[in-house]
């Protein structure tokens, strides 16, 4: 009995973390460019609204997560447009994309509100989920729980073993002596803010999709505003995120499964339910307090706009 | 062959800073007459019912500046903090917060009659919000916290509260459990302004606070000090400016305003606390304030035009069959123009006529 609530608790805290991850870890790319997108929130609104919609036609999860993408790319194209070409101020155009997203993906998915998605099968691995204990939570998942770990792994490929990481993290530390040693800066930013955006595009189909099967206005619930939170938290690490994605669903989950548990304590659920978002809160709290570890970490560009005199 | 090249202005321009706001409402009716067309709809029709219909009576007026008026409060608090770069964007938690404080005045002195309890829940609604803001406000200035992220996830806390509060210990015993508090007596409503209108004491409030508003900014030695915060941060420091009373300001400043916005929409209204009381308000009034160039004057015609929007998504799933959350893209829509046509302030568009390459 308590092996099997263990692990039921260890599988949904990693599908819990796993959206986080993936707009956390496409987010970090995009400020290691230098540039700030607060725009996830809406870019995961859209994405899960499209992946709803692809799923409901379709009946293929996996084109909506397609479609997920694709709608977040095309909503960070909207945001790189405003800041990278017009120069607009990138924390006014994040906030102006997380509202216009939350918005217009109410508008589309008015007509899916009472629709539900068949579950999504869970891909089982031979053997590792034989293993006692945590085999069934790691290895008996949603593939896009495997999705994020090969992320993670590209990712940290990327920014620390590859030419182009290189050149991605000196357009973020310095655009200008990137651009002066013949690197398109624009260019380069343009891609990663894409790549920001169709992560969080995934992130928001993996939530209408696998996590809960259907769509409601609002559901991304801060999951986006979370993962900006869980980049600062990671100090712009890859690993870290993962960590802090996982702690994130693990507090996420435990409340749900106290919530659920019929424990009668003395709280009120709303409290319980208030936790994520104060656990936000103080891991913020946490990190930001010692100033030099931010400021060694967070690209030395990030969010200011860089227009190449040429 | 012509090629367009942006060039910096050696000023910014103030002419476009005007006009860049009309231009985005400008590109925002063109767009939404597009969107209507994509829907199938008639564009003309939708244009009527969106942007005529609403004000057609004087009763539509009245609805309107009812609905400006949190717009307005909560803006203009905002556009305090942003010119000093100061991004608080949990107004709607503010907003929440501030309700339910000036509520639990509304409650606590059920018995009492006369002007004082409105009172005791302007104050308490003010205070309130201005409580929500504080939290921000000292995690930026002690632990160097953002206080983007922190704000925002208070607008969720705020949101549960609510909820715990119409449902627990707030909720109307004779409200067939539906979470909602008592309805508040008579002394702890606004008085209206019109007979026969909804609009009452609270935008004669908001007028004050923006005038109040445009003192502070545009005439107080502290409003200058914020402005110079917000547009050049190492003068600011050099000349010594306290960065953290500029935060603290910042973000009390719309905390108060964004708490009474609270306060008048559950003594006005609504007359009660249920848990829908935050209704995007405080999200919307980020775009009034941008909309609004961050000056008291610019966000009263925002708040305007940000008040017709919503009540023309309101018209428009009345008749036009199409869910009100169309106000919401438009509102989008407005906000991204701005941002766009603002690049013409520091630059401009210089049109040559240029040689080609076979011509040379």
């Amino acid at each position: 009995m308590e092996q099997s609530l263990f692990s039921a608790i260890l599988f949904a805290t990693l599908v819990a973390g796993t959206p986080l991850i993936i707009v956390a870890l496409g987010e970090l790319i995009t400020e290691k460019a230098g540039v700030l997108n607060l725009g996830a929130e809406g870019t995961m609104a859209m994405g899960a609204v499209a992946g709803f919609a692809a799923t409901h036609y379709s009946g293929n999860p996996y084109l909506g997560v397609l479609a997920g993408m694709a709608a977040g790319a095309l909503m960070s194209l909207l945001f790189g447009l405003l800041t990278l070409t017009f120069m607009a101020n990138q924390v006014a155009s994040g906030l102006a994309l997380a509202i216009f997203g939350v918005g217009l993906s109410a508008f589309i998915g008015k007509p899916y509100e009472s629709l539900t998605l068949q579950a999504v099968p869970a891909w089982r691995i031979p053997l590792l989920a034989d293993i006692p204990y945590i085999g069934s939570a790691l290895f008996n998942q949603q593939s896009l729980v495997y999705f994020s770990w090969a992320l993670l792994a590209g990712v940290i490929w990327f920014l620390y073993k590859s030419r182009a990481g290189l050149i991605l993290r000196a357009v973020g530390e310095s655009p200008a002596s990137a651009h002066s040693i013949g690197y398109p800066v624009i260019r380069i930013r343009y891609l990663a803010t894409l790549f920001g955006g169709a992560m969080a595009g995934i992130g928001g189909a993996f939530l209408s999709v696998f996590y809960t099967p259907l769509w409601v206005e609002g559901m991304v619930s801060g999951r986006g505003w979370i993962a900006l939170a869980l980049v600062v938290f990671a100090t712009w690490r890859p690993l870290r995120v993962m960590v802090g994605a996982y702690l994130f669903g693990g507090v996420m989950i435990t409340q749900l499964f106290v919530q659920g548990s019929g424990l009668n304590l003395e709280v009120p659920s709303q409290l319980l339910s208030a936790l994520p978002y104060l656990a936000t809160i103080l891991v913020l709290v946490l990190i930001s307090r010692n100033q030099q570890t931010i400021r060694l970490n967070s690209p030395q560009s990030l969010g200011q706009p860089y227009r190449p005199d040429a | 062959m012509l090629s367009f090249k942006l060039e910096t202005r050696p000023e910014a321009s103030q002419l476009m800073s005007y006009l860049s706001p009309l231009i985005a409402v400008l590109l925002t009716v063109l767009g939404g007459l597009l969107v209507f067309s994509a829907l199938g709809k008639d564009p003309i029709e939708g244009f009527q019912v969106f942007f005529l219909n609403p004000v057609r009576d004087w009763y539509g007026v009245s609805e309107l500046l009812l609905k400006a008026t949190p717009l307005m409060l909560c803006a203009v608090g905002l556009a305090i903090g942003f010119r000093a770069n100061v991004w608080n964007i949990g107004a709607e938690g503010q907003f929440i917060v501030g309700a339910c404080a000036a509520t639990g005045a509304a409650l606590l002195l059920e018995d009492v009659s006369g002007p004082q309890v409105l009172l005791a829940m302007v104050v308490a609604g003010a205070l309130g919000g201005a409580a929500w803001a504080a939290i921000p406000a000292f995690l930026r200035t002690h632990f160097n916290a953002n206080e983007i992220l922190v704000s925002l996830m208070l607008v969720y806390v705020a949101q549960l509260l609510v909820s715990w509060l119409v449902f627990g210990p707030w909720i109307d015993p004779e409200g067939f459990n539906f979470p909602q508090s008592k309805m508040f007596s008579d002394s702890a409503l606004l008085p209206m302004l019109v007979e026969g209108t909804r609009l009452n004491l609270a935008f004669v409030i908001a007028l004050g606070v923006l005038a109040i508003g445009y003192v502070f900014m545009q005439k107080s030695f502290l409003g200058f000090k914020m402005r110079v915060a917000g547009e050049a941060a190492d003068a600011a420091r050099y000349a010594g400016f306290s960065a953290k009373l500029m935060i603290w300001i910042g973000l009390l400043a719309g905390g108060v305003c964004a708490g009474l916005a609270g306060m008048g929409e559950v003594a006005g209204p609504m007359g009660q606390l249920t848990d829908k009381v935050g209704s995007g308000y405080g999200f919307a009034a980020i775009i009034v304030a941008f909309v609004g160039r961050l000056n008291p004057i610019g966000i009263f015609f925002a708040s305007l035009l940000m008040a017709l929007l919503f009540i023309g998504g309101e018209q428009a799933q009345q008749y036009m069959s199409l869910p009100s959350s169309i106000s919401k893209v438009f509102q989008g829509m407005l906000l991204f123009f701005l941002l766009g046509s603002d690049l013409f302030i520091n630059y401009r568009l210089r049109v040559r006529r240029t040689l080609t390459k076979a011509g040379a």
